[in-house]
């Protein structure tokens, strides 16, 4: 265990100096979430608090809810036939699951960025500027190019392809799509930004490149992000929560669990014995 | 009965062939006591395929020539002055022979030398049946023994029966394809012979489509302007089309994004079982509610709409139409990625936006391709026009007047007396030469985007 221990405290992104994680406001609050998939049930129970600008990651083995739970907080889960999530998640305190809730707006203010990069077969400039345009953010052509031109800067894209704004963002290598993608996502200026295995269908340099943006970002947003690498999680997060069948086993600050988990289970998945 | 027996030889020889090639692979693998290369069954197979082949080129040799044969001897038997005969005279004398030989009786008083040559008739043909069978059973056994000696331990029956399927498979593409092409043939040729009649341009360019009746030798030869069918045709698939279009496109929509799953499984397959009326029922159903329906509200509100009309025609065609364009783009739809819709409604977007901004976009190549083919399905269709549009082929821009299209005339212009020698039922070729045209350009332009389209995602 100590060498483990070790491994991971060298890549542990470290907090800002004299800060501590209890220093963040409380951004997202679950308390009780379960979600059923017709008769089946795939999360039990699941309550964690989410801070403000600060990155969570999400880990555990394939099947065992992260994404599943990722995916009630800004209710991509709707669109799931069959699909039924019980317990309460607050966003600033406000139920997300309130019938008085518009979900268009909600998933406004809590941008995602999926698995596969998925860049509509439009322009890179068109690819970015719709959720401006559909938000009525965006009132002409300049502005939207403002939007256009800053996203893509955040997401340290706008040097590569600032002179082929108007090619199709399908046609950008893979980790250059999903750089598309998270431009997109930040463009319609959202307070939480949740990512679904942002890396896992790139490879190791578009993936540091990744890395280091989600860094970058974790300045201006809540980020929550769902690994299945455990490298990644310490590398990136400041808080960590380990699900295993449908459960969340533990949650704290990513140091601590690393080098220090309570339950026997997050031991055994970071040692590599579980997933 | 004669066929029958031909067909229980060639099984007769097919099964012992067989058994041969088995038995006899086998009992030269225990003689020389080394493993054959293929197993039994495929040495009786193709013994079977050895004997088969020069047994069915006999046949079809006398297929070939039988008839010709046939009718030379019948000529011999006639007295001179009768094969002296020519053209329909002599063709009738022959005929009326062979029908007496056949048994079928004739018309007025057999002549004797009629019942003679029938007579001669009937044992030529029973010394003709005896020599194909004789010789194609012959062929056959002498097949078989030369196949039996082809057999050793080491012959590649396994290899060269694969082969013969594989030639077999490709024959039974090649029907398909053959066909099309003398269908294409047949139309080109006949077509000619109609343009000797009628000018071309006359024909492409004319706007008066009177072609008279089928008088031949009057020397009268009609107007055969294909215009006002061309007219009628674009006027019935667009107002088909304009029916069709929204209902199937938002039909799709609702089937492929908003309907439950409980919903769409009801739903699909009652819409696909407007694809499976037969067209005349749908023609009957234009013709005798749609069209005094249509023509009772034209009334009602002060239009004079017929209720056979390009209107009625049109409505009916476009129900008919719904279920293949709501059913080709359910599918494209659905063809989308998944993701694409999450990552657009993950940024807020509504149900609507994305479907009008993402989804539609990325589908449209494949709906254009739906489109188009469905447009060809409305040109070439026949049976409601020809019930349902009043048959009126003059050039005429209300819709709600009578017209008529270009399968409707070719119906019209073939059916009744025709003897294919006058531009009356030659143009037909014509006309369906032009159809097949359209049609087939259609398709072709529809499966270029339709595959495009499927690449994208590929």
């Amino acid at each position: 265990m100590d060498m483990m221990a070790g491994k991971f405290a060298a890549n542990v992104t470290p907090l800002e100096e004299g800060m501590s994680l209890s220093d963040h406001p409380i951004r997202l609050e679950a308390r009780d979430v379960c979600v059923h998939y017709g008769a089946k049930q795939a999360l039990y129970d699941v309550s964690i608090d989410i801070p403000d600008r600060a990155v969570t990651a999400f880990i555990g083995p394939s099947g065992c809810g992260k994404s599943t739970f990722l995916r009630c907080i800004n209710r991509m889960n709707d669109t799931i036939e069959g699909a039924r999530v019980t317990g309460r998640i607050a966003l600033d305190g406000e139920d997300v699951y309130d019938r008085s809730l518009d979900v268009v707006e909600l998933r406004a203010r809590v941008g995602m960025v999926f698995q596969k990069p998925n860049p509509f077969p439009k322009s890179i400039f068109e690819n970015v500027a719709y959720g401006p345009k559909i938000h009525g953010m965006v009132r002409n052509k300049a502005e939207a190019e403002e939007v256009v031109v800053s996203s893509l800067k955040r997401a340290g894209l706008f040097e590569e392809v600032k002179d082929r704004l108007h090619e199709p963002g399908t046609g950008l290598s893979g980790g250059q799509q999903q750089r598309l993608c998270i431009a997109r996502a930040i463009a319609t200026r959202p307070e939480v930004l949740l990512m679904d295995e942002p890396c896992s269908a790139l490879d190791p340099i578009a993936t540091a490149i990744i890395e280091e943006l989600i860094d970058e970002l974790r300045e201006n947003f809540t980020i929550v992000i769902v690994t299945h690498s455990m490298q990644q999680a310490a590398r990136v997060s400041q808080k960590t929560a380990f699900f295993h069948l449908g459960k969340l086993i533990e949650e704290g600050d990513t140091a601590n669990i690393f080098t220090n988990p309570a339950k026997k289970q997050t031991q055994d998945y970071i040692m590599g014995r579980i997933g | 009965m004669t066929n029958l027996i031909i067909a229980a030889l060639l099984l007769f020889l097919l099964g012992l062939a067989y058994q041969q090639g088995w038995s006899r692979s086998q009992a030269v693998a225990t003689a020389t006591g080394t493993r054959l290369h293929s197993r039994p069954v495929y040495h009786g197979a193709l013994a079977a395929v050895w004997v088969l082949v020069p047994a069915v080129l006999v046949l079809g040799l006398w297929t070939a020539i039988g008839p010709d044969m046939t009718r030379n001897f019948i000529l011999s038997q006639l007295p001179p002055d009768i094969a002296a005969l020519e053209g329909n005279a002599l063709n009738s004398a022959v005929a009326r022979i062979m029908a007496l030989s056949s048994g079928s009786g004739v018309a007025g008083t057999v002549e004797p030398y009629e019942a003679a040559a029938a007579q001669a008739l009937d044992q030529f043909r029973l010394l003709s049946y005896l020599v194909v069978i004789g010789a194609a059973a012959g062929t056959g056994v002498l097949a078989l023994l030369l196949v039996r000696r082809r057999i050793v331990p080491r012959l590649r029956a396994r290899n060269e029966i694969e082969m013969v399927v594989r030639l077999a498979l490709l024959a039974c593409s090649a029907i398909a394809v053959l066909t099309t092409f003398g269908i294409v043939a047949s139309l080109f040729n006949e077509a000619i012979r109609f343009f000797t009649f009628v000018n071309p341009l006359d024909f492409f360019f004319g706007t008066v489509w009177n072609p008279g009746f089928a008088t031949t030798g009057t020397g009268a030869v009609g107007q055969y302007g294909i215009l006002p069918l061309l007219w009628g045709t674009v006027m019935v698939a667009a107002i088909a089309m304009l029916v069709a279009l929204p209902i199937g496109l938002m039909t799709a929509i609702y089937l492929s994004q908003y309907a439950s799953r409980r919903v769409r499984d009801v739903v699909k397959p009652i819409i696909e079982i407007l694809a499976g009326i037969p067209t005349i029922v749908y023609g009957f159903f234009a013709l005798v509610t749609v069209g005094p329906a249509l023509s009772g509200f034209g009334q009602a509100i002060g239009i004079d709409i017929r209720s056979t009309s390009a209107l009625t025609a049109g409505l009916v065609m476009g129900i008919m139409i719904i279920p293949f364009i709501s059913s080709l783009t359910d599918d494209i739809l659905r063809q989308v990625p998944i993701s694409l819709r999450d990552g657009s409604l993950g940024l807020g977007a509504t149900p609507s936006e994305t479907i009008r901004r993402v989804l539609l976009p990325a589908a449209l190549p494949g709906i254009v391709g739906a489109f188009l083919l469905a447009v060809s399905r409305a040109i070439g269709e026949t049976m409601i026009v020809v019930l349902a549009a009043g048959n009126s082929p003059v050039l005429r821009a209300n819709p709600a007047e009578p017209i008529s299209t270009v399968t409707v005339t070719i119906v019209n212009q073939l059916t009744g007396d025709s003897d294919f020698a006058g531009p009356q039922s030659l143009v037909a070729f014509a006309l369906g030469l032009t159809l097949f045209v359209m049609t087939l350009g259609l398709n072709v332009f529809a499966l270029y985007i339709v595959r495009r389209f499927r690449e994208q995602y590929e």
